[in-house]
């Protein structure tokens, strides 16, 4: 039988767009308010280092951004389809491997914390 | 075969701006993208705050530049539109039933909404905004 990763990427696609749903409107108000200069104090720099520091902190962070970059790399590709591009193995390519390699900074830069 | 098969002619290219419908589902999808930048815009801001606090500094300062605030002007409601139509399906992704009865999708997208609205007020509560 042929493998397929779609139940991979679908998994990826579904828990990153309901993760998203709950908590991307309220963390871009939250950098929104940051853009005009006030921040809130969770954003000063002891507050989120301490929040980063601690394991949960870390993996909140890692599944925030991780999940981000799948759902929007696989809605982007049937998008893009939608919309009559049809390269679409150069499209999931570069939309997955964006996805893979942010996935990998996070978890670097987060253990450096 | 007939001499002369019907063809229907749909352009790959515009076939959404046909159907509101559609229109509003290739605009759902596009919201993808904003979530997407977003990702990447805190993987930026984890990296500067992995490099102390003059880079962290440094990143808070960049987020008050036009291009930011365009960024965040225009993905705030987009994303909350990503939020509520993703929130208003949930009934039919995972129906719910009740022996012979499905379990009524109001109560389903409702829920979630109360989940959202509710941890939505802790982070900005817990953030300090109020």
């Amino acid at each position: 039988m042929a493998k397929s990763n779609k139940p991979l990427v679908w998994g990826l696609f579904a828990a990153g767009g309901t993760l998203t749903a709950f908590v991307t409107p309220v963390l871009v108000y939250v950098t929104l308010m940051a853009a005009y200069g006030d921040p809130p104090a969770a954003l000063d720099y002891e507050n989120i280092q301490a929040f980063a520091a601690n394991w949960l902190g870390k993996l909140a962070l890692f599944v925030v951004i991780s999940l981000s970059l799948w759902f929007a790399a696989h809605r982007l590709r049937t998008a893009l389809h939608g919309l009559g591009l049809r390269a679409d193995t150069a499209i999931a390519v570069a939309g997955y491997g964006i996805s893979a390699v942010g996935t990998v900074l996070a978890a670097y830069y987060l253990v450096q914390i | 075969m007939s001499r002369r098969p019907y063809v229907r002619r749909i352009s790959t290219t515009t076939w959404y701006l046909k159907k509101k419908r559609d229109l509003v589902h290739m605009i759902q999808e596009l919201t993808s993208l904003f979530v997407g930048i977003y990702g990447i815009l805190l993987l930026w801001g984890v990296k500067a705050l992995s490099e102390g606090p003059e880079a962290y500094g440094a990143f808070l300062e960049a987020l008050t530049g036009p291009l930011s605030l365009a960024f965040h002007w225009v993905a705030f409601p987009l994303v909350l539109y990503h939020a509520i139509s993703w929130f208003n399906v949930t009934h039919k992704a995972m129906p719910i039933q009740r022996g012979e009865e499905f379990l009524p999708g109001k109560y389903i997208v409702g829920a979630h909404y109360v989940v959202w609205i509710g941890f939505s007020l802790v982070v900005l509560f817990v953030a300090g905004v109020f």
